[in-house]
């Protein structure tokens, strides 16, 4: 019993949905204001995505008319909930060191239910910039799905013995140096960054949710406390994503003496390289897109597998 | 204090409607968001969809074919939100007042919280506008 209070407890609090929402939310403050520095300007204050959730939350929710009521408001919340238990999933294994066998395939099935989401919710609100954006989504889905699982995957071979187990490539690591000292998990690690950035939708990957054209494209006829949802969800998805890559290439996440300090610094990184690539690329088409990620980024990713497998 | 209510203070999303502007206001308000006077410090924004939208800055003398527009934006904004006037045209109808198309100004459609003349108004009038606005919500 008190298991499953503590498991329950640390699914809505540590480090589940709240500390996930927090530091998620410092995030993409560090985001919009490295942004801002990078277009010489001074940017928001730190408590900037904050004071927008709440200020969300006060807001009227508009129905759409002819929208499907509870598609609309209940996608946001799946895709909510998928990333609070990546979260959740990902920490305990770093800091207990829980897994199960699988777990690995259990997170990358879970990462793409917010995308999933955003598709149901955008094709309930009956609206047909958001449905344009709703296929867009699911092209890009089907992109950079398959370079992502063989990235994962030469991380899994590159393992002795292998394992599915994120705590296996974690003991792993700390037995034999980092996972990225290998040339095969560099080339790994690349295509997920770039993976990563189509993900979160960030340029130049941003089609879905084309500002220009399609007016915020899959999220157009969301107000108020349903926004706040997939404000919150993109925020979460900012925080869990870096600290997945760390987990499988760069050694997990270390949380004693300057161990933390050296998290830290990792995910910094991660995250100023994601920044940057969002703001000095322009956006590209959806077909762009998909031959991008099935040529190029899958060669890649095909090249390092190879190269796992013949041991470098 | 109301968290919402600070939350609205301090972060306002635009959204920017042109009704029958000569687009020289428009351009003005796209000068605040450039990094000289960069209202992204005080938590504006523009944003692409009126559903996201706290402000409403409407420029523009309104003619009558825009009056149904105008109308039907501000129906789409979710409440709390509040509509500022931009430039002599939407304030009064400027120069455009006596025009056969003229249906304006503004306030005659849509309630108005905050006017900032001028032909085109400074940003910093527009700036100062806002400002004044937050004191008093
Ligand atoms: S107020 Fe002046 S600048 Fe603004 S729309 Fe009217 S005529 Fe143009």
């Amino acid at each position: 019993m008190a298991s499953t209070l503590g498991l329950v407890l640390s699914f809505l609090i540590f480090p589940g949905l709240l500390f996930t929402a927090v530091i998620g939310l410092v995030t993409q403050w560090i985001d919009r204001k490295v942004s801002a520095l990078v277009q010489w300007r001074v940017g928001p204050p730190w408590y900037q995505p904050f004071a927008d959730i709440l200020k969300l939350m006060g807001k009227e929710i508009i129905i759409p008319a002819g929208a499907r009521r509870a598609g609309f408001l209940f996608a946001p919340m799946a895709g909510l909930a998928a990333v609070g238990v990546v979260s959740t999933m990902l920490w305990l294994t770093n800091m207990h060191g829980t897994g199960f066998v699988g777990d690995l395939i259990g997170v990358i099935y879970l990462l793409t239910i917010p995308s999933l989401g955003i598709i149901l919710g955008a094709s309930a609100s009956s609206n047909p910039l958001a449905s344009i954006g709703a296929s867009r989504e699911m092209k890009l889905v089907l992109a950079y799905e398959l370079p992502f699982v063989i990235a994962i995957f030469t991380a899994v071979t590159k393992v002795s013995p292998m394992t599915l187990r994120l705590d296996g490539i974690l003991d792993y690591q700390a037995a034999n140096g980092v996972l990225l000292g290998n040339a095969s998990c560099i080339l790994a690690f690349i295509v997920c960054i770039l993976v990563v950035q189509a993900k979160l939708t960030f340029p130049p990957f941003d089609i879905p949710e084309a500002e220009t054209e399609l007016m915020e494209g899959t999220h157009i006829e969301y107000s108020g406390a349903a926004l706040a949802v997939i404000k919150l969800q993109q925020a979460m998805m900012l925080f869990t994503l870096p600290i997945f890559l760390i987990t499988v290439f760069w050694g997990g996440l270390v949380l004693s003496g300057w161990g933390i300090l050296y998290t830290i610094v990792k995910y910094v990184i991660i995250i100023v390289i994601i920044v940057l690539i969002k703001n000095t690329t322009p956006r590209v088409r959806i077909d762009q897109a998909v031959r991008f990620f099935w040529g190029p980024v899958t060669v890649i990713a095909v090249v390092g597998m190879i190269l796992a497998i013949l041991g470098f | 204090m109301d968290p919402t209510k600070w939350g609205f203070k301090k972060s306002l999303w635009l959204f920017h409607l042109n009704a029958g502007a000569c687009n020289n206001c428009d351009i003005e308000v796209l000068d605040c968001l450039c990094p000289k006077h960069d209202v992204e410090r005080f938590g504006m924004k523009l944003v692409g969809s009126l559903k996201h939208a706290d402000v409403l800055l409407v420029s523009g003398s309104v003619p009558r074919k825009v009056v149904p527009d105008l109308i039907e934006a501000y129906e789409q904004v979710p409440q709390p939100a509040v509509v500022i006037a931009i430039g002599a045209c939407a304030c009064t109808g400027g120069i455009f007042k006596d025009g056969y198309n003229f249906a304006g100004p503004v306030d005659k459609h849509v309630p108005v919280a905050a006017y900032v003349p001028g032909c085109p108004p400074r940003p910093e009038a527009i700036i100062g506008a806002v400002v004044k606005l937050l004191g008093t919500l």
